[in-house]
């Protein structure tokens, strides 16, 4: 495998490795190590390096919601237009193009269930493009990037075993 | 009363280190580097084929040497990984845990008298089995200049008009070491030579780093007078299913399979429904283990040298063998001290054997915080050794 899938796959499980631990994990130059993760950083190959947080387990309250949009594609632009004038709002998270009976995908985080209506219905819907919009409360998050976030698998093994 | 015991069992020396492993097992915070299984539990989608074989009330005993369809399995395993062919219905025995393949191997073809040779340091489970048949073990005891591999003057050495079987415990435990193909061939040839079986214990072959595992069975003339010990403890992570294997000739399986059925009946049902599914869809899994495992084997081995403790590049399985003979203390002190000091479980090399003494055996199936953790605390505590020295 070549040196730069090796590294995003390691920092895909642990953003926080620096060059010389992946150097030394992957045998390879820290020299060489630390340009490759340059040139995806720069090449937005690595978009940045968030922290996975369960806020539930915060003082903090927020919420989620899952909103699903339909929408009307510009002539020459598809749909990346309409998309980008959602996405820059800072309340949300994330924006998917959809198959299927929708178009588009719109993660929102906000402090209440209040914020979030107040954002659809200013914001999200009134937009020309924006035929219709359903909004679903996330409820509870289980598992979030591969890592449940509920519970951990405690180490059950004895302590010495031949 | 009269003396309820066999001597030959009585006689079997406990390990000489069961002390400090009571110790260990009573220190509930002590952090460790000391286990011989992997920290994944087993991929779901093998725990859930175990899991629908209770639901469809798969409860009753199997066939004696496994379910056919896991035998037929593992012989494409065999043949598509290690290029080995084995009959599924004659030459392959399911077992419970690749330790009680070893068992029935040695029972099944060890007399009294008849020499076996075990290379040391290793597993600690061929010497007694060996002592139980009445045969008499003969120890190599393999060299760190050589990188604790089996060489072919060793083994000549060690050969006489006794010698009946060949114990080859590689990719070894507890000192990561692998024998290459011309490692292999050269062993390979002797065997032939002076008409010896060999009793491979491939238990971590799937668990081989920048090389692929080579099994003594694939080499000219080997087929015939090898048995081939493998099973899915360490490669998919399925220790606590008991579940392991023995390929070889079909008139030693035979006599396997005897002592098997009386003995045992068969291996658990729920475990060989899970194993077929481990067989057939287990390789990306055992792949991502693989590349995980080598990553850390990377970073323990890098951490050690730079503490200043010489340790050679260990190819397989998950342990590095590090040398603690600059202190001037036997591998048991030096553990011991470590838990009490710095409470770090790591195995005292003489564990498998005297020629391990000099040596720890540390174990990488950890996350790398748990490394990172026991091996800061393992260079604080040599730190002060070598201040005290010093002093």
């Amino acid at each position: 495998m070549e040196l730069a899938m090796r590294i995003l796959e390691s920092l895909d499980q642990n953003a926080r490795l620096t060059a010389k631990e992946l150097a030394v994990m992957l045998g390879e130059d820290e020299a060489k190590v630390a340009a490759e993760i340059r040139r995806l950083e720069e090449e937005l190959v690595i978009c940045g390096y968030p922290t996975l947080i369960d806020w539930d387990k915060t003082d903090k309250h927020q919420v989620t919601a899952m909103i699903e949009v339909k929408v009307t594609p510009q002539r020459g632009k598809g749909f990346d237009e309409i998309a980008e004038r959602i996405y820059q709002f800072d309340e949300v998270e994330a924006v998917y193009l959809m198959s299927g009976g929708f178009d588009l995908t719109v993660m929102l985080r906000g402090s209440s269930l209040k914020s979030v209506a107040e954002f659809v219905s200013g914001k999200l819907a009134p937009m020309e493009s924006v035929l219709s919009t359903a909004t679903h409360f996330v409820l509870k998050k289980y598992k979030e990037h591969g890592i449940p976030l509920v519970t951990r698998q405690e180490d059950e093994r004895m302590l010495i075993t031949p | 009363m009269r003396n309820p015991l066999n001597p030959a069992v009585v006689g079997i020396k406990p390990s000489g280190i069961r002390k400090f492993f009571d110790i260990v097992h009573e220190m509930k915070d002590a952090i460790s580097l000391g286990v011989g299984e992997p920290d994944f539990a087993t991929p779901y989608h093998i725990r859930e084929e175990g899991i629908y074989s209770l639901e469809k009330a798969k409860t009753h005993y199997t066939g004696n040497a496994g379910l056919p369809e896991l035998r037929t399995e593992i012989a494409n395993f065999l043949n598509r990984r290690y290029g080995l062919s084995y009959e599924p219905k004659s030459e392959i025995l399911v077992t419970v845990g690749g330790s009680e393949a070893i068992d029935l191997a040695i029972r099944a073809m060890v007399c009294p008298g008849e020499e076996v040779i075990i290379p040391q340091p290793c597993y600690v489970s061929y010497e007694p089995c060996v002592i139980l048949t009445q045969g008499v073990p003969v120890v190599i005891e393999l060299q760190e200049k050589d990188e604790f591999r089996l060489t072919a003057e060793e083994l000549r050495a060690a050969v006489t008009d006794k010698t009946k079987l060949l114990v080859l415990p590689f990719p070894n435990n507890p000192t990561g070491a692998i024998m290459t193909e011309e490692d292999l061939r050269e062993i390979a040839e002797i065997c032939v030579e002076k008409d010896i079986v060999v009793l491979s214990d491939e238990i971590y072959s799937e668990l081989t780093y920048e090389q692929k595992h080579v099994s003594i069975a694939s080499f000219p003339g080997m087929r015939e007078r090898t048995i081939v010990i493998n099973g899915f403890s360490k490669g998919h992570a399925m220790t606590g299913w008991r579940l392991g294997y023995a390929c070889g000739p079909a008139e030693i399986i035979k006599q396997m399979t005897k002592i098997h059925q009386f003995a045992i009946m068969c291996a658990p049902t729920m475990s060989q429904y899970a194993a077929i599914e481990a067989m057939k869809n287990g390789d990306e899994d055992v792949a991502m283990m693989r590349d995980s495992y080598d990553k850390r084997r990377r970073f323990v081995v890098h951490e050690l040298r730079e503490m200043g403790l010489p340790c050679f590049e260990p190819y397989g399985a998950f342990y590095v063998f590090p040398c603690i003979r600059e202190f001037g203390m036997t591998s048991e002190e030096f553990a011991t001290r470590l838990l009490s000091e710095q409470k770090v479980a790591i195995v005292p090399g003489n564990a498998f054997g005297d020629c391990g003494e000099g040596f720890l055996r540390i174990s990488y199936a950890y996350s790398l915080e748990n490394l990172k953790r026991a091996l800061d605390r393992l260079r604080a505590f040599i730190t002060k050794l070598r201040e005290e020295k010093n002093a």
